[in-house]
């Protein structure tokens, strides 16, 4: 079943047209990763679904209804969810403040987020501008399950962290893949992205390039679609 | 002896201050901008109570029973209809419209009302005059005494509600990244408009103890909003305690500068202020 559905989606920031005429879907339960080079337009991309950034044109639909003018905060309540790139923590409440702050209904919970997430228990009263980076990233995702979502958006989940924190933050994602969540993952590390997603859209100054199944897929034919031209041998 | 009653009961007209200023603080703390129609707001509060309890025959106390939730959704609708169209403009736009407010407040006030000074001291009975004397020269006013418990109450009310409860934890989280706040699902606008309302209620009840204690009239908002805001800014702005601290230290100032001379009052309240803003915190307020 089709969750996300993005038809000639258009984004700009002033005159810069950073997403242009995107078009793709999402099957429930489905891990994508969207590759590209910095400035390819994947964040403004990820934030237009969330809400956060106005699309200049083009439909979202999710779960068949046309989010047009829905603000963010109306989004969540539907079901998605964004982990913003830097992890944008609430630097003043602490850890168990941040998760109960975007708590829903649902079977995520306190509880249940921190059995998925157990080095964040010892934490809990800690001032999020008081972790490390990986402690943030894990507080992060963490606190976008708080939200119930049926569809996890990931931006730059790797990014400015240590290898043991990526491991870790992997894991994660792998454990929310087990559980049948969809997820559509900004990720700049391509053996990462094709290891964990099943399929990869990559982005090329706002426009897809390539739009793949993970399994199979040569890195020739990635670097290809990610710089626009082929690898001379 | 002079001097301790004078500190005594610029404790108690601390109370006031920081009952003023605790609205303007949190509307500061949550949306950064400071509403300058604070003090005439406050000052239309006390004119709905004076009205209940003339037209009723009520205690100002009982009277405010029916005001405050009028206030309230007042300062809801005040944000969903004028403070959120402002704030997109800009941080220049909401200090220019709620000047504006504060004009439109005052001339209504004085068409409705015209420009007599009013006071609600006599309705309030003898809580508004009687005072437990301590001795020849020290004494504590019921109604300084109340005015202070009222203040305390409510700002250990607001850093409950702010520390406590949900409603708390999404102000917070809203003062300090609005974006992100959305994107966990906190619809910032809502929370602006009950913060607002909040503010706007603390202030009806600060401009009603005003009525009580001394006289009002339909151009007495401005200077209460100096106090306020002075209060504010001697405690650390968007700092729930520190609005508390401010105000007293701005009372304390106050009286003992009436101790030295009467006209000295209101000056050592202003150079207080300003020694605080000269200080390296208030730098940093001004930056």
């Amino acid at each position: 079943m089709t969750l996300l559905r993005v038809t000639g989606l258009h984004a700009r920031h002033g005159l810069l047209a950073a997403v242009r005429g995107v078009s793709f879907d999402v099957d429930e339960g489905e891990v994508v990763a969207l590759i590209g080079a910095n400035g390819a337009g994947k964040t403004t991309l990820l934030r237009t679904i969330a809400g956060a950034h106005p699309a200049a044109g083009g439909v979202i639909a999710y779960a068949g209804k046309d989010l047009e003018g829905l603000p963010a905060h109306r989004r969540v309540a539907l079901g998605i969810a964004l982990v913003p790139e830097g992890r944008r923590l609430f630097p003043e409440l602490t850890v168990r403040e941040n998760l109960t702050v975007a708590g829903r209904p649902g079977r995520w919970q306190l509880e249940t987020v921190l059995d998925a997430f157990p080095r964040l228990r010892p934490l809990l009263d800690r001032p999020a501008a008081k972790l490390s980076g990986g402690q943030q990233q894990a507080t992060a995702i963490a606190r976008s399950l708080m939200t119930n979502p049926r569809l996890l958006l990931v931006d730059e989940v790797s990014l400015g962290l240590s290898p043991q924190a990526v491991d870790e933050v992997y894991d994660m994602i792998a454990t929310l893949r087990g559980l049948g969540t969809t997820l559509v993952l900004v990720e700049q590390d391509l053996g990462r992205a094709l290891a964990v997603a099943g399929r990869v859209i990559c982005l090329l100054e706002g426009r897809i390039t390539l739009e793949a199944p993970a399994a199979g897929l040569t890195r020739d034919r990635v670097v290809q679609a990610y710089f626009g031209f082929a690898r001379t041998p | 002896m002079t001097w301790v009653n004078a500190i005594l009961q610029g404790i108690f007209l601390g109370g006031l201050y920081a009952l003023f200023a605790c609205g303007l603080s949190l509307i500061f703390g949550v949306m950064r901008i400071i509403n300058l129609a604070h003090g005439d707001l406050a000052v239309l509060g006390a004119f709905l109570v004076w009205s209940v309890t003339v037209t009723a025959g009520a205690d100002p106390f009982v009277a405010l029973l029916p005001v405050l939730p009028v206030m309230l959704v007042l300062g809801y609708l005040l944000h969903r209809t004028v403070l959120a169209r402002s704030l997109r403009g800009g941080p220049l736009t909401p200090l220019l419209t709620t000047f504006g407010l504060a004009i439109v407040i005052q001339n209504g006030l004085l068409q409705a009302y015209s420009p007599d000074v009013r006071s609600l001291g006599g309705a309030a009975g003898g809580l508004a005059t009687g005072s437990w004397r301590l001795t020849d020269q020290l004494s504590v006013s019921y109604l300084g005494l109340l005015v202070l418990v009222v203040a305390v109450l409510v700002l250990g009310g607001l850093h409950l509600l702010l520390r406590r409860t949900r409603f708390g934890r999404e102000m917070r989280a809203t003062a300090q990244d609005p974006d992100t706040a959305a994107l966990v699902g906190i619809p910032a606008q809502s929370v602006y408009a009950k913060a607002t309302a909040i503010a706007v209620a603390t202030a009806t009840l600060a401009g009603v103890f005003l009525a009580v204690r001394s006289t009002f009239d339909a151009s007495s908002g401005p200077t209460q909003l100096i106090f306020a805001f002075e209060a504010v800014v001697i405690g650390g702005l968007g700092s729930i305690w520190g609005t508390l601290t401010g105000g007293i230290v701005l009372g304390v100032a106050q009286t003992l500068g009436a101790t030295v001379d009467p006209q000295y009052s209101i000056l050592a309240g202003h150079l207080v202020f300003l020694a605080v803003l000269a200080s390296p915190r208030g730098r940093a307020v001004i930056r």
